[in-house]
């Protein structure tokens, strides 16, 4: 086995551990360290990918600032007491698990049937396509339009968040 | 060299587990946080493609899907720090006013 191999299971079963964990511990605080620690795995995938753009955005975006407002969001609500909010193992919930466990199954025969069909080695353009000057230059000519639609949706998006999460004064 | 499907099985099955999140948590806030993690999984599926065909597309649309996520995680913590202020809980279960 080879010790980009090696590197890559080790990546995916502390991804998977991690994102278990997210949804299992009953504190949200832990839930968000957890996530975090999980953003930051697949920012080191990325890297493994050769796209160094998406690994860096993926910690400063993901990792930092939209990770921030969760834990704010986390204390600010202050949730005491809805860590012992119910949360047995209903018969909801295993049918739940089981629709996922149903989903995953499918895209995994999906996959397997179509093994072939798949490249299985980088692309020689892959270490080109990933930088930031490669990005930016495709970003401000191909995708002018819907970078400018982003920034208005962030745009709308903050006022929206204003105004829902602003105190009702009179 | 790791093939193409390696990411692609890693990437279903974190997506599955952000589904599990999503149908059984009843914190809000952490039915938020499995969300995430089911666009962290396609995000993981856009860069592999993009990586092993040599094309940049992915890597743009992984671009626009964290906008679009940024935007979403500020307005649905809005939506959860206004519903707290009306309920005083984050159970999804009680927060039935859209309900008729």
């Amino acid at each position: 086995m080879s010790i980009d191999t090696i590197v890559f299971f080790i990546l995916a079963a502390t991804s998977i551990i991690s994102a278990i964990l997210v949804i299992t511990r009953r504190s949200p605080i832990v839930s968000v360290v957890y996530l975090v620690f999980n953003f930051i795995m697949l920012a080191i995938i990325y890297l493994t990918l050769h796209a160094q753009f998406i690994a860096v955005i993926q910690v400063i975006v993901y990792a930092g600032a939209i990770m921030v407002l969760f834990l704010f969001v986390v204390l600010l609500l202050n949730l005491g007491k809805e860590e012992m909010l119910t949360e047995k193992i209903t018969y909801k919930k295993r049918i739940a698990i089981g629709l996922a466990v149903v989903m995953l199954v499918q895209i995994i025969i999906g996959l397997t049937t179509s093994f072939g069909e798949y490249p299985n080695r980088l692309s020689p353009l892959a270490t080109q396509i990933g930088t930031v000057e490669h990005i930016g230059k495709v970003l401000f000519t191909d995708y002018l339009l819907p970078f400018e639609i982003a920034s208005i949706l962030l745009l709308a998006a903050i006022i929206g968040a204003v105004v829902l999460a602003k105190k009702r004064i009179g | 060299m790791i093939p193409l499907n390696y990411y692609l099985a890693l990437s279903a099955i974190l997506f599955s587990i952000g589904v599990v999140g999503v149908l059984a948590r009843r914190n809000a806030i952490i039915v938020f946080m499995s969300i995430e993690l089911m666009l962290n999984s396609v995000n993981l599926t856009l860069v592999a493609f993009s990586a092993y065909l040599g094309s940049t597309t992915g890597q743009m649309f992984v671009f626009f899907v964290l906008t679009v996520a940024a935007a979403e995680a500020a307005v649905g913590l809005a939506i959860i720090i206004a519903l707290f202020r009306n309920k005083m809980t984050v159970n999804i279960d009680e927060i039935n006013i859209m309900k008729w």
